[in-house]
């Protein structure tokens, strides 16, 4: 088949973003390490930018360049998500990375670069963008945990992080073989076509569905493929840990979504045990492993995997209105994280890192308002009402009891009674424990401003959940 | 325009919270912190009393209805109203939470403008938990109360606080995950949140015992039930007084309250087939744990132990109607069940929480509970002495006081369920003035044990205008219960008709 530019204009997003960031890279080799606060107000514009032209091109639908890239709803508010949640994570990390000699001009441009990477993944229908997008924003990713580079716990988290990926890159490519070669095609709605008509090999399908969902598992950090996941994001520069824990999973929950219901829905089968054992693994050893941790971000790490198990939830439910819950889900989950990570950085300073839960201590009495904000985080978390956290819990857990899958169901608000331990032993080490040092916020006024707003999110999300879950719905049905 | 034309149950649910997140943003030392709280509380208790009159006790149905949408893309309405069972609940929380403001006045020195706020928006969600008719704003409510509790207790607890809230916190979110599965399962059946479509939604025996037993899981940890009732004595040992008033008075209601609006109406045949269950336990709670109380040696948890035996039954009289339905046809013996178990939580709302305040008051003065530090209190503080001997009577069930009405009325009913449900049931009247009696008797009587002791102050007009308040109304209930019974009365007789149809 001949390659055809039909409709280029649909990649306006990522092409803008690729010329700006072969721009700031150009503008980084000349300014040196002078101009960082241009590196990072360039950033920020492309980003806002991209988001713009986003918001403008909304509406237009269809499939691009020889029907390997698709432009639908789902791509638009997931890339408006990314790009938004990426400027938050800029803004959170700036005097982070200032205090610790970490702005450097490449964190910028490899941010820009790996939020290029999810773009294309959130708009792939076909195997071979999907793999692309997916390796420019791991590759990024790897670069970025090990940009510490003095750093013996960097490195490491890099070097497990790099070799662990790889693996799981060749095993979702070893996945995508297979079905190219029972399907004989590569783009998803063929090979959705392929399978409606019933003559495949059924074995050969499902090993390849293995691999894929093995690949698919391991970017997310679902158990058991999440061995990487306390590591990286312990190890990591928190900035880092931030960006890897947002935008990311929703790039990979977009993954998720073109690969199991766009490509392999006709396996739907085959696929939802596979999941559920994904999904009840993940949650209980994310929730049970979690309490045992003393390192705020080890225990946020682990408390993604729960989240990733609660996430899957709703796509494995099979229905729409479960992708919809899914999706609620991994949009408040990022804004969760976001917050979480964030207060991390908000409190660190030259020398310390604000990183164990004992460094919370008495933080109710010495920065009421902080505190104020990490208990609706942690509550969120938890999913108690009336917080987002509660109705991405609420709607995923609908979707499995509207599949009758009721001993998951339960299985998942058991774990969720679990998982409220270990946030509310955070709150009682900031609110009930006495202050053993004087905690200061010292970053900017806007980043603590985007901060409060951020977690207030969470809280008017918590109060009105209601059309951001008619946007998810609307896009995924 | 009339009173039913207001959003009066929005305006009782909002105006506390909007008054708490005032309270927060009010810097700590700031001279109006007082003021604000006792207004925001007295308001709303004004409120309420415009409530009862405006309320048509004629009819079921439910009133002051008010229904919005609100998560459209899942059907979950604001929906809000109230019955013959919910308004005299509303108005004890208002009538509780003024009593906790006023509790709090001297007492509280630590970041008293956030002790206050954790109440009021405690007080909007509790109202919320009684006036929700949609399933997910009632477990919205119901959840999010936990957070001021778990805080209030957290915070300005005593030294064990920190294992009791998580205690307390932990137990009863693992009880209420179960409501939210089942919630959802109908959710699942009906196609709608909406509690009153719940009701006449046809089950069969199956779902409906599955469903029952989520029910009774979430209520009978908030209730509590033995055995899982650990967490209660723990934490009001902990809570600061005004935690103690709040959970015994209301909380512990809002789990008899589930069962009466959710478990008994939506799963009546599972609850006549289960029945013998609730009702074992509810006399286990009865009879057991007044032996427990009795054994006591820290006034609080006595206290505490002696509300889950008064708990007992509220559960017994909302159980043992299908027996009666099974024995006699006058349609006498459940209406006194059912409005006795109701009276019952009402009154065990006013005494526990001047028990409770009571107690506060020897502890604010002597920093113990533990009953041996005490001693002839009765010679250096004669006015007190005499309400903590009434509401110990009250306790106790003694005649004309609010404790006797609510149990005798089970007592009467359980007769014509069984008798031996009757007689065990009729032990508390011995145990329960036992216990209390006796802690009154080395409390307050004898010799003065102490110097401590020796220099004890009476009440002062604060304590004496709350003391006195209770007072009036156990005494007022007790002996004119009419007005109370006359409220209810639609409601409940609506509640028999759904309970003696079967939904299968």
């Amino acid at each position: 088949m001949p390659f055809s530019l039909t409709n280029p204009s649909y990649a306006l997003p990522e092409m803008l973003m690729l010329g700006f960031a072969l721009g700031l890279l150009l503008f980084i080799a000349f300014t040196g390490k002078e101009k960082m606060n241009w590196t990072f107000a360039l950033t920020q514009l492309s980003l806002f930018a991209t988001a713009l032209v986003i918001v403008l091109s909304m509406g237009e639908q269809g499939l691009a360049f020889s029907d390997t890239y698709i432009k639908d709803s789902l791509s638009d508010v997931l890339k408006l998500s990314i790009c938004l949640i990426n400027m938050l994570v800029l803004l959170y990390s700036h005097d982070y990375l200032k205090d610790r000699g970490l702005q450097q001009g490449e964190f910028y441009v490899l941010v820009l670069f790996a939020t290029l990477g999810m773009m294309v993944l959130v708009s792939a229908s076909h195997f071979l963008t999907l793999y692309l997008g997916l390796e420019l924003m791991s590759l990024c990713l790897y670069a970025l945990v090990a940009m510490h580079r003095d750093s013996f716990i960097a490195t490491e988290a890099a070097m497990k992080y790099f070799i662990l990926g790889a693996i799981a890159s060749g095993m979702l490519l070893y996945g995508m073989s297979i079905i190219y070669g029972v399907t004989g095609s590569l783009a998803l709605a063929d090979i959705a076509v392929a399978i409606d008509s019933g003559m495949l090999n059924n074995t050969v399908l499902s090993f390849g569905l293995v691999f894929i969902v093995i690949g698919v598992a391991f970017k997310f950090g679902a158990v058991p493929f999440h061995m990487w996941l306390p590591d990286v994001y312990q190890g990591a520069p928190t900035a880092v840990t931030l960006f890897l824990a947002a935008a990311p999973k929703v790039a990979a929950f977009a993954m998720l979504i073109r690969l199991m219901v766009d490509g392999l829905g006709g396996v739907q089968d085959a696929w939802q045990d596979m999941l559920i054992m994904l999904a009840v693994l993940s949650m209980i050893v994310g929730n049970l492993v979690a309490i045992a941790q003393t390192n705020l971000k080890r225990m946020l790490a682990y408390s993604t995997i729960s989240h990733v198990g609660f996430l899957l939830l709703g796509v494995l439910s099979g229905t729409a209105e479960g992708y919809a819950a899914s999706m609620f889900y991994t949009l408040i989950y990022a804004l969760m994280t976001l917050g979480g990570f964030g207060m991390i950085l908000l409190l660190s300073k030259q020398g310390f890192e604000a990183e164990e839960i004992a460094d919370y201590k008495g933080l109710g009495k010495t920065q009421p308002w902080y505190a104020l904000m990490m208990l609706i985080l942690m509550f969120s978390m938890a999913g108690i009402p009336p917080l987002a956290g509660f109705y991405a819990k609420l709607t995923v857990i609908k979707a499995v009891v509207d599949v009758n899958l009721i001993t998951v169901a339960v299985i998942a608000v058991l774990m969720s009674v679990i998982g409220a331990y270990y946030y509310l032993r955070v709150i009682k080490v900031m609110y009930f424990d006495a202050p053993e040092q004087q905690l200061t916020v010292q970053v900017s006024a806007p980043a603590r401003i985007m901060f409060s707003s951020n977690v207030l999110l969470v809280l008017g999300l918590g109060l009105f959940p209601g059309s951001l879950l008619a946007i998810c719905v609307t896009v995924l049905s | 325009m009339t009173l039913t034309d207001l959003p009066m149950l929005s305006l009782l649910i909002w105006l506390p919270i909007f008054g708490g997140l005032i309270l927060l943003m009010m810097p700590g030392e700031h001279r109006g912190i007082r003021t604000v709280g006792l207004l925001t509380a007295l308001l709303t208790f004004v409120l309420s009393l415009l409530l009862i009159a405006g309320f048509d006790s004629q009819t079921y149905e439910m009133q002051f209805v008010e229904r919005l949408s609100w998560v459209r893309a899942f059907n979950i309405e604001y929906y809000l109203g109230i019955d013959g069972f919910s308004m005299p609940l509303i108005v004890l929380t208002t009538f509780s939470t003024l009593l906790v403001v006023i509790a709090a006045w001297e007492v509280i020195k630590d970041r008293l403008h956030y002790y206050l706020a954790a109440f009021l928006i405690m007080e909007g969600m509790m109202i919320g938990v009684f006036s929700a008719l949609d399933a997910i704003l009632f477990y919205v409510f119901f959840e999010a109360m936990l957070i001021p509790l778990f805080l209030v207790i957290g915070i300005w607890g005593g030294p064990n606080r920190v294992y009791a809230t998580i205690k307390f916190f932990l137990y009863t979110f693992l009880g209420s995950v179960f409501l939210l599965l089942a919630l959802l399962y109908l959710q699942f059946q009906t196609g709608s949140f909406a509690i009153p479509d719940f009701h006449a939604v046809p089950l069969t025996l199956n779902q409906q015992i599955w469903l029952f037993l989520a029910f009774l899981i979430a209520f009978a940890v908030k209730i509590p039930m033995w055995p899982v009732h650990t967490w209660l004595p723990d934490a009001h040992v902990e809570a600061p007084t005004g935690g103690s008033i709040i959970l015994a008075a209301i909380t512990l209601k809002i789990g008899g309250y589930g069962l009466l609006r959710f478990a008994l109406p939506i799963t009546p045949d599972a609850s006549m087939t289960l029945d013998w269950l609730v009702i074992m336990l509810s006399l286990i709670a009865v009879v057991y744990i007044g032996f427990v109380a009795l054994a006591q040696t820290d006034m609080k948890k006595l206290i505490a132990y002696s509300s889950i035996a008064h708990m007992g039954f509220v559960t017994l009289g909302l159980f043992i109607v299908f027996r009666i339905f099974a024995n006699t046809n006058n349609g006498y013996g459940e209406v006194l069940a059912i409005e006795g178990a109701m009276v019952q939580m009402i009154s065990h709302g006013f005494i526990a929480a001047a028990m409770f305040l009571s107690v506060g008051v020897l502890y604010d003065r002597m920093h113990s509970r533990d009953i041996y530090a005490y001693g002839g209190v009765a010679n250096r503080m004669p006015v007190f002495t005499a309400f903590a001997v009434f509401f110990a009577m009250a306790n106790a069930g003694l005649p004309g006081t609010s404790g006797f009405v609510g149990e005798f009325m089970v007592i009467l009913a359980a007769f014509q369920a069984n008798f031996w449900y009757a007689f065990l049931a009729a032990t508390t009247l011995i145990i329960g003035a036992a216990y209390t009696l006796w802690m009154i008797k080395r409390v307050f009587f004898g010799e003065i044990a102490n110097e401590q002791v020796a220099a004890l102050q009476d009440v002062n007009r604060r304590e004496f205008l709350m003391l006195a308040t209770l007072a009036a109304i156990v005494l007022l209930i007790g002996v004119w219960p009419d007005p109370l019974l006359s409220v209810m009365h639609a409601s409940v007789e609506n509640l028999l008709t759904q309970l003696a149809q079967s939904k299968l």
